[in-house]
């Protein structure tokens, strides 16, 4: 194999500075809507006391699987000895601290008092997950600067594999967390249990990998870097992988919920009867973000195209929202069954909602915030790569495998 | 001389009389109106516990249309202060105020009888609202009350997830007015302390059950879980009971007879 040579992105200055000009102006925007929901508070949201995490959260939780996703690509050359992907760690490393960051800030910034970050910084109570999760995001960008550290300096190298073996297991631990958040609630009937760990992991994959090709194809578009055939064929393989394994978690989430009667109402809310949740879950969840892609990166034509690969992960994105929208509002929306055998026929004073399907629509001011931590993640992406040498020069089958581009000519 | 002295003299004595009679005046006030909070500071002693306070729902007294309850609670705790932003919606800013205690009223889907109750905080002995609280602003104090901290309450509304009961709320909106004695700000989450100021300054009982009782109802009793020979014990060994949610095995100090 070939020395690999990074090099900062080339993009034009004009074009360069219109990206940053764009961002900048996104992340502006969702700063001042959370300002906005900060100074009158969160009456202005779609917020309830029955829907208590809206959009923001949806944003958030889905930003910061990916970004455990996102490393996966790194870990895969380092942790699992694929040389061809070590060209892609440097890039996976910084994707997956900025999508950390853009998410954490969204989660941050959604707080009732986000003033007292530094109360949540300074006193714990260890038995909360969301306090694992303090440690393990904080402990996750700082390793993962570690990691690339050993991927960028010679002096590291050597470290470079029990680093990224660590990065890679902290990383399993982190979604599992996030996963748990939801898993450990008992008091909900679309929680309560432990398949949402898992489930949040094999997402974060899948997700993580979607950003990260779609990251990869605009910025060696953009300066006229190579991808080869069979690294974009390795890719499109991996995500469908893990597509497949979002859907088999998926049914057996659902298969487990519908074996047990109690459970019946809450699946046939999902299933059949929960009208945006349902039409979400099935056009949003499972079609776009499951069987479109895969169709698209098994079509014997499609498959070999980039756009179609790319827009394979654009659904995926896409699916991906719609299944956190429905896991966290969706859920929230379902009324919380107190009384079995019985039916709510009052519930405090009329619009104080219990026992029936809670109403939520998200605000403006909601969704600029997530598109604002969307915003964060690129521009920190946009500014690494540019500044440092994060991009390999090339990705053409010669320079990454020569024994695959080998192979293929034979 | 002797005689301006003697006047001099008396003058002085006035003076000093009339004074010490406008300090006595100031500061007597202080000392006796202070004196008795003091006495019964119960406030500067930690709780024990000793205690663990509950409450039994008999649902066959629990009137239908009465809201004796929910409107104690609203007064004893500020929650009638709250006003709705201008321009919000009315219903959906019933669903974003502060509700402590809310009527329900069930009805069973086989025999169609209706069932009237008060939900509230049902301060279990294991609060899921407790365990996952990054901050260890909701907490349980020794004498079984769950409550927040408003200090350390960050607004993230893990709480709210997690409750089973929908006990919670958050406050959505910028309060204006409040009592001493409930305190409330944007952007923290509330719900039942079972009047712990009253218990706190050594009166044992909660606006609730002091409203049912007035209306003649009985359907609350407010009571020492951990005394046997106390009202709420007493009324637990007469009828059967159970708790909402009984298998999440929270042990939860409010207790419901007739469902």
């Amino acid at each position: 194999m070939k020395r690999i040579v990074y090099r900062e992105w080339l993009l034009q200055p004009q074009r360069y500075w219109g990206l940053l000009a764009i961002l900048a102006a996104v992340i502006a925007v969702g700063g001042l809507s959370a300002l906005y929901m900060e100074h009158h508070g969160h009456w202005v949201t779609g917020m309830t006391n029955s829907v208590v995490w809206g959009v923001p959260h949806v944003f958030a939780v889905f930003l910061i699987i990916s970004a455990s996703g996102a490393l996966n690509v790194a870990s895969i050359g380092t942790v699992f000895d694929k040389k061809v992907y070590k060209p892609l760690g440097r890039l996976s490393g910084l994707l997956a601290v900025a999508l950390l960051i853009g998410g954490l800030l969204v989660l941050v910034l959604d707080l009732g008092r986000p003033d007292r970050l530094l109360v949540a910084m300074t006193t714990y109570n260890f038995s909360s997950i969301f306090a694992w999760n303090i440690f393990l995001y904080s402990g996750f960008a700082a390793i993962v600067i570690g990691y690339l550290w050993t991927m960028a300096e010679r002096k590291g190298n050597a470290l470079q594999k029990p680093v990224g073996t660590f990065a890679f297991l902290w990383r399993l631990a982190l979604t599992t967390g996030t996963g748990s958040i939801f898993g450990f609630l008992v008091g909900r009937e679309a929680y309560d249990t432990a398949i949402l760990a898992p489930l949040f992991v094999v997402m974060s994959f899948a997700y993580g990998l979607a950003i990260y090709m779609l990251v990869l194809f605009y910025a060696f578009d953009a300066d006229g870097r190579p991808i080869g055939p069979a690294m974009l064929k390795r890719l499109k393989n991996l995500l469908a992988l893990f597509i497949a394994a979002i859907l088999y978690f998926t049914l057996i989430y659902h298969l487990t919920k519908l074996y047990g009667a109690k459970n019946d109402d809450i699946e046939t809310f999902f299933l059949i009867s929960g009208g945006l949740y349902t039409g979400l879950f099935w056009v949003g969840w499972i079609l776009i973000g499951g069987l479109l892609p895969l169709g698209i990166i098994y079509h014997p034509e499609l498959s070999q195209r980039r756009d179609w690969i790319a827009a394979a992960c654009g659904m995926v994105i896409v699916g991906g929202l719609a299944a956190m929208y429905v896991i966290i509002v969706g859920s929230q929306a379902y009324p919380q069954e107190m009384f079995p055998g019985y039916s709510v026929i009052q519930f405090g004073a009329p619009g104080d909602i219990g026992g029936q399907v809670a109403p939520y629509s998200p605000s403006f001011p909601e969704l600029l915030l997530g598109f604002g931590g969307v915003g964060i993640a690129l521009l920190i992406t946009a500014i690494g790569v540019r500044v440092l040498q994060f991009l390999p020069e090339s990705l053409a089958d010669r320079d990454v495998d020569p024994h695959a581009s080998a192979r293929s000519t034979a | 001389m002797n005689h301006e002295n003697e006047s001099m003299n008396q003058g002085r004595r006035d003076f000093l009389g009339a004074a010490a009679g406008v300090s006595a005046a100031a500061v007597a006030p202080g000392v006796f109106l202070h004196t008795p909070v003091a006495n019964a500071a119960a406030r500067t002693d930690p709780v024990t516990d000793l205690h663990r306070w509950g409450l039994l729902v008999d649902t066959s007294k629990c009137a239908d249309g009465c809201t004796a309850c929910v409107d104690a609670c609203d007064s004893e705790n500020g929650l009638n202060l709250q006003s709705k932003p201008h321009g919000q919606d009315e219903l959906k800013w019933e669903n974003q105020r502060a509700v402590w205690i809310r009527k329900v009223k069930l009805q069973d889907n086989l025999t169609g009888h209706v069932t009237n109750l008060p939900l509230m905080c049902q301060h279990c002995e294991h609060p899921p609202c407790v365990d996952v609280c990054p901050t260890g602003a909701s907490f349980k104090r020794a004498d079984g009350i769950v409550m927040v901290d408003r200090h350390t309450c960050i607004g993230c509304r893990y709480c709210m997830m997690a409750c089973p009961y929908k006990a919670r709320s958050f406050i959505h909106e910028q309060v204006d007015h409040k009592l001493t004695r409930a305190p409330r700000g944007k952007g923290c989450v509330e719900s039942c302390n079972l009047c712990a100021h009253r218990l706190d300054s050594g009166d044992i009982s909660t606006a609730c059950a002091e409203a049912c009782s007035a209306e003649g109802h009985q359907a609350l009793i407010f009571g020492d879980l951990k005394d046997p020979m106390g009202p709420l014990r007493q009324a637990l060994a007469k009828t059967p009971s159970r708790q909402i949610r009984q298998d999440l095995g929270l042990n939860t100090g409010v207790r419901y007879a007739g469902i």
